[in-house]
Formats: structure tokens, C-alpha cells, sequence
């Protein structure tokens, strides 16, 4: 089996007094896509900037593709297309001729870079906006010349660091799309602090918390870590209600009444079983309305709580 | 090579693609015009043994423009690009730090001997009309331009520092004026040692910037002038090159 195309080591980085990063250690495969998580200051860009060599560890090591970023920073950034936080272009200049520079700085041959500008503009999606200046596209078009740039020497390693902020939904949507286009041909680094993104475009999630190495598996694995929450809307008075709920031992329970007796009701349950099959059962014994019942996926905060607390609880 | 090229370019083109550029130039042209007038009322029709080059060189409009120029065109180089953060696909892009600050440092250069020009044009009009090869010949002119040059030179890779070091391209301007007029000032000890001939006046004489120059405009190349300035452009390009890889082990 190829070795891992990013293999990072106990890397630790400090500025000054404050950690950034803390021995963080984690590996990515040749194909996957992988999503970085975590909460703003978690480190994710730290990670992403000493891994494009942009920024140097304090301690540990990383390699990517068997190249070390601190003594062969050469290789690894002509192994990698990158786009930064917030997605910096210069607006002075076209679309066309900013791709040109990239191309030309990024050592493509001439015949290969018109073949690749012009895949890389139909890929993104920006032959429209090709002639135009930066400074005039819309944040969508912007972040999709930010992606064509990292796509345009058809690195093996595609890093992008919050590739949706700032979108619309739709644009969030078309960016996602190319992202899983690319799975596969290219092995993709992203991360975000929304859950739901990663979610829909990962293999696999690296949680970061507070510079520290949370979790690191697939999604649906993580996710049943996480503490269920039900929703339920019943008909009934609301101390009955808070004696009932007692009875079912949730693990918390919370009431908002709502008009025409109705309480809306938010259960945490255990995360081994539904408790959704509990609370329909007990309502048909004591013959309570109920007109909703829905389970929700846990944000990244209850992920986040329960993948704590589960650190907590083995020390 | 070709990257080197291709960043060179890009520099350049910063320049000429907004107003600065522009405005830059038409500044320069009225304060090498301007000179020339005073020169050229201040001789009023008399023969004087000096060179033209050497006589605008002695109105002080050289160093106003030298010194104020030096940071507009600098100030942006580094400090732009961190500000907007292109900085940061420049640099995980496959080149190199001293790739990038000689590319800076040459883009600033060219643009600063392109602001030059109009004083070439100015002396020519001059040696046309008093039609006179001695006052201003083919050698002096080389050996002003090569001051120009080197004293650009040295301006330059002060302001390509100070830029390297913030991302304000105010505080890049102000530091890079900052320190290019103490150099200048630094020029006047000279006028206090006289001839002396201890350390501290020769000390004085070998950086004064003033004294250099001058001999380049009488058409003289003083190789400790040369050797002076080459030394100072390589410190602070070194600086600077050790400003942009402190990122690295910071």
C-alpha cells in the first residue's frame, strides 16, 4: 500500500504564550476527502498553513507526499494547489490573465497551461466571468476562481480552508458539487466549522478542539457518539407532563408551552437506543395527543459536548 | 528564470494598472522640470565649468525626489500583499523567498529608472541648445545615470525592507522615509570634518551619500561609491529576505 499522502506527527505550534496547535498527529490516504472541523481558533488554518509551508511548526513533523514541509517546502508546494482563508486575489487584475500568472509561476509548461486554464475555467464554471476583472465578479465567482487556481496544475493534494464561508446557498451548493467532483482524482483537504458541510462532502472528519486532536473517523461513526435530541409537540398539562418525563428518566428534558394546550417538548435521550419508539408508546397508554415527533441530528456543539464529555469520562 | 520574469512582470504591472503609477510619473516629470527651470534661470545665460547634471544635482530637487519617492514606490510591495492576503498564494506557490524579494526589489527598480527618464530628455534639450559637447558628454550622462542607479538601488531595498516588515503600507512608507532621510542627513557630518583625516571624519565622508553622488554627476565613478552602495542594497535586500523567512521559524 502507497504510503499516506499527508502524515502529521505531534505537531505543536505556539505564538508566544498561546497554543495554536497541540500534538496533533493524523494521516490522510491517496483519493480521500477529508474534512477538517472544528470551531473558529481550533487550529484548522494553523494546520492547513504549516501544511502548505506557509508557516513553520514549533515542534513535530509533517510530511506530505513523503516530502518534509520544513526541509523541502519546493516539493510539497508543487505537490499542492491551495486556497487560503477568505480566498485572497489580487482585483486588479482579470480572471484570465491571474490565472495565467498562477499557471506561470506555478512552472507549467506553456502548452500544458492554456490545455489546463481552459479545463480548470470549464470545471469552476467561470468562462463567463473569464474577461472580467476581480474586483468586479461576486463573491461566488471570486471563491470559484480561488478553486480553479488551486485545481490549475492538477496538484495531488487539494487543500481548501473554508471553501463555502461567506456563500449563499446556492453558490454553497455548486461549490460542494465541485468538491465531490473532485474526490477520487484528488485527495481534498477542507475545513469548516458547519457540520452539515462537512458531512455532505466527507469520507471522513478530523476534529479539532482547541488545538487538540478531538476525533478522527468516519462520519456517521462519529455521529453516533453524539447525544440523540427529540422533539416532541403533546397535549397535555404541563406538570403531568414534568412528572411523566421523571418517570422516562430522559437525560434532560425541556418545556415550552405553546397555544391550545399543546407543550413543546425537547428530549436528550441515550445515544444506544431510540427514544422516539419510548415516548410514542407511553403516550398511546395514557392517551395524550401528540402531533409531532422528530428526532434531530446533533449539531456540531452537542458533537462537540458528547466527544468532550467522552474524553473526560475515560480519564 | 521565467518565474523570476513572470514576477517581475506582475510588479510592473501593478504600477500602471490603477492611477499611482501614473500619478507617480507626472509628479517626478513636474519636480525634474521644475528643477531644470531653476537651473536654467539660475545660470541665466552664463557659462558655467560645471556639467548641467551636476548643477540640477545642486538644487536639492535630486534628493526631494529621491527621498519621497523612494517609499511611494516600495510601500506596497510586501505590505500590500499581506494586507490582502495574497501573500499567502504567493509564497505556497513553488518559488522561492529570495526569488520573490528580488522580483520586488527589481519591479521597484525598473519603475524608479523608468521616473528617471525625463531628465535624460531634459538634458538633451539643454546640450542641444547650448550645442555644446563639454557641458554635458556621453560620459557624464552614463556615470549620473549610474548613480541614479545605485543610490536607487540602495533606497530601494530600504523601502522593500521596511515594507517586509508590516502589513500597513502608511507605516511601511513612514519608516522607509524615515530611515532613507537619516541616511541623507547622516551626508552633512562630512561638512563638519572638513579635510581631517582621523577615523571619524573619513567615517563621515565614506557615508555621505552626498559626496558620492556628486562624483557620479561630475562624471567620475568612484569604485568606494559603488562599493558603498552595492554593499547597503545587499544588507537590506538580505534583511529583507530574512524578514520574509522569519514566518518560518517564528
Amino acid at each position: 500500500m502507497a504510503a499516506p499522502i499527508i502524515e502529521v506527527e505531534n505537531l505543536t505550534k505556539s505564538y508566544g504564550q498561546h497554543v495554536a496547535l497541540d500534538g496533533v498527529t493524523f494521516s490522510v490516504e491517496h483519493g480521500e476527502v477529508v474534512g477538517f472541523l472544528g470551531p473558529n481558533g481550533a487550529g484548522k488554518s494553523t494546520t492547513m498553513r504549516i501544511l502548505t509551508t506557509f508557516l513553520a511548526a514549533t515542534s513535530g513533523s509533517a510530511r506530505v507526499g513523503g516530502n518534509c514541509v520544513f526541509e523541502q517546502p519546493n516539493q510539497v508546494r508543487s505537490r499542492i494547489g491551495y486556497m487560503p482563508e477568505n480566498n485572497p486575489l489580487p482585483l486588479d487584475l482579470r480572471t484570465i490573465d491571474y490565472l495565467n500568472f498562477r499557471a506561470q509561476i506555478k512552472q507549467l509548461n506553456k502548452n500544458i497551461s492554456v490545455k489546463r486554464i481552459n479545463e480548470v475555467v470549464e470545471q469552476c464554471g467561470i468562462m463567463d466571468v473569464a474577461n472580467r476583472y476581480i474586483a468586479q465578479l461576486s463573491r461566488g465567482y471570486r471563491q470559484r476562481v480561488g478553486m480553479a487556481d488551486a485545481l490549475l496544475s492538477n496538484p495531488e493534494l487539494i487543500i481548501l480552508d473554508e471553501p463555502t464561508s461567506g456563500l449563499d446557498p446556492n453558490q454553497v451548493r455548486s461549490v460542494r458539487s465541485l468538491i465531490r467532483k473532485l474526490a477520487g482524482k484528488h485527495t481534498v483537504l477542507i475545513s469548516s466549522h458547519i457540520l452539515s458541510e462537512i458531512e455532505m462532502t466527507c469520507d471522513r472528519v478530523i476534529i479539532l478542539h482547541e488545538g487538540k486532536l478531538l476525533a478522527n473517523g468516519e462520519m456517521s461513526t462519529l455521529m453516533a457518539k453524539a447525544d440523540l435530541t427529540v422533539t416532541a409537540e403533546i397535549c397535555a398539562p404541563l406538570l403531568d407532563l414534568k412528572d411523566w418525563a421523571r418517570g422516562m428518566a430522559f437525560e434532560s428534558a425541556e418545556f415550552t408551552e405553546q397555544k391550545n394546550g399543546y407543550v413543546r417538548c425537547r428530549f436528550a435521550g441515550a445515544k444506544t437506543f431510540d427514544i422516539r419508539e419510548r415516548i410514542f408508546t407511553s403516550m398511546n397508554e395514557l392517551g395524550w395527543k401528540l402531533r409531532e415527533l422528530s428526532r434531530q441530528s446533533p449539531s456540531l456543539e452537542d458533537l462537540f459536548v458528547s466527544l468532550t464529555k467522552e474524553k473526560e469520562d475515560k480519564r | 528564470m521565467s518565474v523570476f520574469r513572470t514576477l517581475v512582470h506582475r510588479e510592473l504591472s501593478m504600477f500602471f494598472q490603477g492611477l499611482t503609477g501614473f500619478i507617480t510619473i507626472s509628479a517626478v516629470l513636474f519636480l525634474i522640470g521644475l528643477g531644470f527651470l531653476v537651473v536654467l534661470f539660475g545660470l541665466n545665460g552664463e557659462a558655467t565649468p560645471m556639467p548641467v547634471t551636476q548643477v540640477f544635482y545642486g538644487t536639492y530637487f535630486f534628493w526631494v525626489i529621491l527621498l519621497l519617492i523612494a517609499p511611494v514606490i516600495t510601500m506596497r510591495s510586501f505590505a500590500m500583499e499581506r494586507a490582502s492576503g495574497t501573500y499567502e498564494t504567493l509564497m505556497t506557490a513553488p518559488v522561492s523567498d529570495w526569488q520573490v524579494v528580488l522580483s520586488k526589489f527589481t519591479g521597484a527598480i525598473i519603475f524608479y529608472m523608468i521616473l528617471w527618464a525625463p531628465l535624460l530628455a531634459c538634458s538633451i534639450v539643454v546640450r542641444f541648445y547650448v550645442g555644446e559637447s563639454a557641458i554635458l558628454g556621453i560620459g557624464t550622462m552614463c556615470t549620473t545615470v549610474l548613480g541614479i542607479l545605485m543610490i536607487g538601488s540602495l533606497y530601494m531595498s530600504i523601502g522593500c525592507f521596511t515594507s517586509a516588515l508590516t502589513r500597513n503600507q502608511a507605516v511601511a512608507a513612514v519608516s522607509s522615509f524615515a530611515l532613507g532621510a537619516a541616511l541623507f542627513f547622516a551626508s552633512f557630518f562630512s561638512y563638519f570634518t572638513g579635510d581631517r583625516t582621523d577615523f571619524l571624519s573619513l567615517v563621515a565622508n565614506h557615508i555621505s551619500l552626498a559626496n558620492h553622488m556628486e562624483s557620479f554627476t561630475r562624471g567620475v565613478i568612484d569604485l568606494g561609491a559603488v562599493v558603498f552602495f552595492l554593499s547597503l542594497t545587499i544588507l537590506f535586500l538580505y534583511l529583507t529576505h530574512k524578514v520574509v523567512e522569519s514566518r518560518r521559524w517564528k
